[in-house]
């Protein structure tokens, strides 16, 4: 983690420990400016509350202006899940203040704003909202608490006759009141709370919510239907100029040759290819062609004649990297194991039946429709980064890397994300602004064009998983060996705290390749093997895609439950529901995970009457993301399959689980677009790789889904009080297995590869 | 407005960087994504594919000149059916509705999807768009109807 520099203190201010993380108060007429406030050309929150020394400030989170409007700091990514505005609700609930007096403003990397319980500014897991829930609550709390006892002085009346509500304190008995602009203008709001303080204040019982549960307007909505929300791609900085890039035709593991420059320097405009020298090694073999306009650099990088060194992964396919996972798998030495319970060879031994089956993904590309981008400029020693970004505090580090300066030279500029899934969770873009900054001496702003975006994205890896099954004598799964290998996306980041150690203390893993395989099922022996993929962690570089593991996992799993329940002669649904007992570690997560399903079934009408021929309905059930941080979510999927093996999708259902539903509207944004992703990544979406490099370049070959292919999705939330889950992600991951085990019940034909094709399941049938 | 530009350039680099209209958006620069949607003498087109050479004398009308005030009925029932989710698409969406409900302010779910299946989002926000979509249509409908019905009294 970085550490960051001593702010140059200014007239007027206290001076402020950067690096406090503790609850801050700051009033009175003197006021205090936190964080980068001191340094020159910031834009964003910090800057906003320094200008208003009088603001009350009761934490790093908030501040109440004079004019009461409570401004929210977020240190979450806004991609598009509304975080932004749940943090600010969160914060109104406990403080009472009314929904229109709030705002939002987007937190600088400042380790100030780190999330409260992940120690760092990272956006991902569908974490945002369960481990900000407290922090949020406590805060908001704290200034109520204060605005209270401001309000008491100067009404003159107990601290415990008032009440608050819609930004106004009152007290009944005397029909007096107090709005909380008075308050801070009056500068008698003081109350300060230590961290101990903090723990102890008491928050709301769920009864007691006027704001939690109800589908306020979202603050950044506006903001896009008018052209007004700004993105990295938006920037504009004085004296600006423009990158773009110049690739190899080589995923990764490139280098430059030799550059010609004679025709790009015929394009007006054109100013310099740069050469990236990348010691982060985050990129390889770029080139930057640097001009005055984006149209210009375009010209001047298609003129560019660039030779490379291809490296070692130029004869790599996606063939070959099958071919390398099923010898990977075949060893017993292979891989470190995820979960390892009783004895799986010995019950194998005597099972009654045996299966065992192969599942596939194939590459998958995030392609957010805002391509990749970001604008570095140097102003004496801080580099300042414009770029919507998951993950401040890695990126900082990497732009740094990229500037070879101390990371606590990096300010990130966050903006409005065009879209992130996971792909903005990366630092490329830092890479080719900074060093393209650095050899012209101005700002650039680097726009990656599509096909840059697409052939260069750290995509979900291509995966193979093996299971092998057994069953006793009355078709009880008693025994489960699975296999995962693939590239490993969270390896790649080199933070030692991000890995697990392996059940059995032989080695590390990285969890976000096998997490959702220790699934909540009882199934008394149990292996699984995290499978390093080295050929593809090398040649193609891979990323975490929205639901990242469980993405691929529970394709697998919920699959072979299916395939087991039909060798068992059982319904699938029924032979879940047995298998989610609750016992041992599994008790009451299972029993959620079985409720949701329940739901799902009856909300689907499932079994309650016979399809038409050539339809189906199948299920699955998952408890993605992490087991310690599941949501519980369940698919019928309804199909109807022609001779042809052409599928077409009738209806979604999905049932979740998420505990406290904060705001049910955007719940059911959020799971309805989770689930299009997992029918999109299940039918639609399918990238390879070929002599080393990526073969999709753009929509008309990478095809994500479309208006005309969206079937109805049902999403019923389930809240029963339990602290709030994610929602951001889980419903991707149930999709892929509901609807292959729908198509086997339309016909016959059990497809195990990603995406599905009608050839593939025509084939399947006559198989 | 008038700009300096090679006639070659796409026109959104020009609507984009230029003028700074960045409401206006780039998705794929080969016309397969609609981000870049904006009006050109009232018909939807893309402006990555739109070279400023063919724009010259044509009336542009990008996402910020759709209305006054924000207020286009398909921008309030953006925000009444709170569809945008990161946003990055909504105005490509928006603009190429627009000239939809501007021939047709009572389309079917099919022409609705016949119209807007070249613009792709990525946070898969369709239904709403559908239904934001259906909702400003009948707003329109209504609020034409009103206009009407003062004339005849």
């Amino acid at each position: 983690m970085n550490t960051h520099i001593k702010v140059p203190q200014q007239a007027g201010e206290a001076r402020v420990d950067l690096s406090r993380r503790s609850f801050l108060v700051a009033a009175g007429a003197a006021g205090v400016a936190f964080g980068y406030a001191g340094l020159p050309g910031l834009l964003g929150g910090d800057v906003a509350q320094a200008a208003a020394p009088a603001n009350f400030e009761p934490s790093v989170w908030y501040a109440i202006g004079h004019d009461g409007l409570v401004t929210v700091t977020v240190g979450k990514a806004d991609m598009g899940q509304h975080i932004a505005s749940t943090m600010a609700q969160l914060v109104a609930e406990e403080l009472g203040a009314s929904w229109k007096d709030m705002r939002v403003a987007l937190a600088s990397n400042d380790p100030k704003f780190n999330d409260p319980v992940l120690g760092a500014q990272v956006t991902g897991g569908s974490w945002s909202t369960m481990m900000n829930f407290d922090a949020m609550s406590r805060a908001g709390a704290a200034g109520r608490m204060a605005l209270v006892e401001a309000a008491a002085g100067i009404l003159g009346v107990p601290a415990s006759e008032l009440t608050v509500r819609e930004s106004v304190v009152s007290h009944a008995k005397s029909k007096r009141s107090i709005s909380f602009a008075d308050l801070i203008k009056s500068g008698k709001v003081t109350k300060t709370f230590s961290a101990d303080e903090l723990k102890a204040i008491k928050l709301k019982t769920p009864d007691q919510y006027t704001l939690v549960g109800v589908s306020v307007p979202q603050l950044d909505i506006p903001s896009k239907t008018n052209g007004t929300a700004k993105y990295g791609i938006d920037t504009f900085l004085p004296g600006m100029v423009y990158g773009k890039l110049v690739l190899p035709p080589i995923r990764y593991g490139a280098t430059v040759k030799s550059v010609d420059d004679s025709e790009a320097k015929k394009v007006p405009g054109f100013i310099k290819a740069v050469v990236i020298d990348d010691k982060t090694a985050t990129t390889s073999g770029w080139v930057v062609a640097v001009a005055a306009n984006y149209p210009a650099a375009k010209k001047a990088a298609a003129a560019l004649k660039v030779t490379w060194d291809k490296g070692p992964y130029a004869s790599v396919s996606s063939q070959t990297l099958i071919d390398e996972a099923k010898k990977l798998q075949a060893s017993d030495t292979s891989g470190q194991f995820f979960v390892k319970d009783g004895d799986t060879a010995a019950a194998f031994g005597t099972a009654a039946k045996v299966l065992e089956a192969e599942y596939t993904t194939n590459i998958n590309i995030h392609c957010p429709m805002e391509p990749m981008n970001a604008t570095a400029q140097l102003q004496g020693d801080i580099w300042h980064l414009y770029s919507g970004n998951q993950f401040a505090t890695r990126t900082g580090a990497i732009a740094a890397g990229a500037a070879g300066v101390d990371p606590k030279y990096v300010v990130m500029h966050q903006m409005w994300l065009g879209g992130g899934f996971g792909r903005r969770l990366d630092a490329d873009m830092m890479v080719p602004a900074v060093q393209a900054a650095k050899a012209v001496g101005k700002p650039v702003k680097v726009i990656y064009s599509r096909e840059d975006d697409m052939t260069m994205d750290f995509s979900r890896p291509l995966t193979y998983q093996k299971i092998k099954a057994g069953l006793d004598g009355d078709g009880k799964l008693v025994s489960m060996n699975h296999d995962v290998v693939a590239a490993w996306p969270t390896e790649r980041w080199g933070i030692p705290a991000f890995l697990s150690p392996s059940v059995d203390k032989k080695g590390v893993l990285d969890a976000f390749t096998v997490n959702g395989s220790d699934f909540f099922y009882t199934v008394p022996n149990h292996n699984v093997r995290a499978i390093l993929n080295e050929l593809a962690h090398k040649a193609t570089p891979s990323g975490q895609l929205r639901s990242v593991a469980p993405g691929w996992t529970f394709w697998a799993v919920e699959s072979m439950v299916d395939e087991l329940a039909h060798a068992a002669g059982k319904d699938p649904a029924e032979f879940r529901i047995a298998m989610l007992d609750g016992k041992g570690d599994n008790n009451g997560g299972a029993q959620r995970l079985r409720n949701t399903l329940l739901a799902a079934m009856g909300l689907a009408g499932y079994g309650t009457k016979q399809l038409p021929k050539g339809e189906g309905m199948g299920v699955a059930c998952v408890s993605s993301q992490e087991r310690k941080t599941a949501s519980w979510t369940a698919c019928v999927a309804h199909v109807a399959v022609a001779p042809s093996g052409e599928v077409k999708v009738k209806k979604l259902v999905v049932a979740t689980d998420v505990g406290t539903a904060v705001h049910p509207d955007n719940i059911r944004a959020q799971v309805s677009g989770a689930a299009l992703w997992g029918l999109s990544l299940a039918m639609y979406e399918k990238a390879t790789l070929k002599n080393g490099g990526i073969e999709q370049t753009n929509f008309d070959s990478y095809t994500p889904l479309r208006m005309s292919q969206t079937p109805d999705v049902e999403v019923n939330i389930i809240a029963n009080g339990e602290p709030a889950t994610g929602v951001g992600e889980p419903a991707v991951t149930v999709v892929a297995p509901a609807l292959a085990n729908a198509i086997f019940n339309a016909s016959g034909a059990r497809v195990r590869s990603l995406p599905i094709t009608a050839e593939a399941v025509k084939a399947a049938m006559k198989a | 407005m008038s700009v300096d530009a090679a006639g070659d350039t796409p026109l959104l680099w020009v609507i984009r960087e230029e003028l700074q209209l960045t409401g206006t958006k780039f998705g794929c620069g080969a016309g397969l994504c609609g981000a870049c949607t904006v009006h050109l003498n009232g018909e939807a087109v893309r402006s990555c594919q739109t070279s400023v050479k063919d724009a010259v004398g044509k009336k542009i009308t990008t996402i910020e000149g759709l209305s006054a005030k924000g207020d286009h009925p398909l921008q309030k029932a953006w925000i009444a059916e709170q569809v945008p989710q990161c946003g990055y698409c909504q105005s490509g969406q928006i603009m190429q509705a627009a000239s939809l409900l501007a021939k047709n302010n009572n389309p079917t779910k099919e022409e609705i999807v016949a119209h807007m299946d070249g613009n792709l989002c990525r946070c898969m926000t369709y239904s709403r768009i559908q239904k934001a979509i259906t909702r400003a249509a009948s707003d329109m409908r209504t609020a034409s109807n009103t206009v009407s019905d003062r004339r005849a009294t």
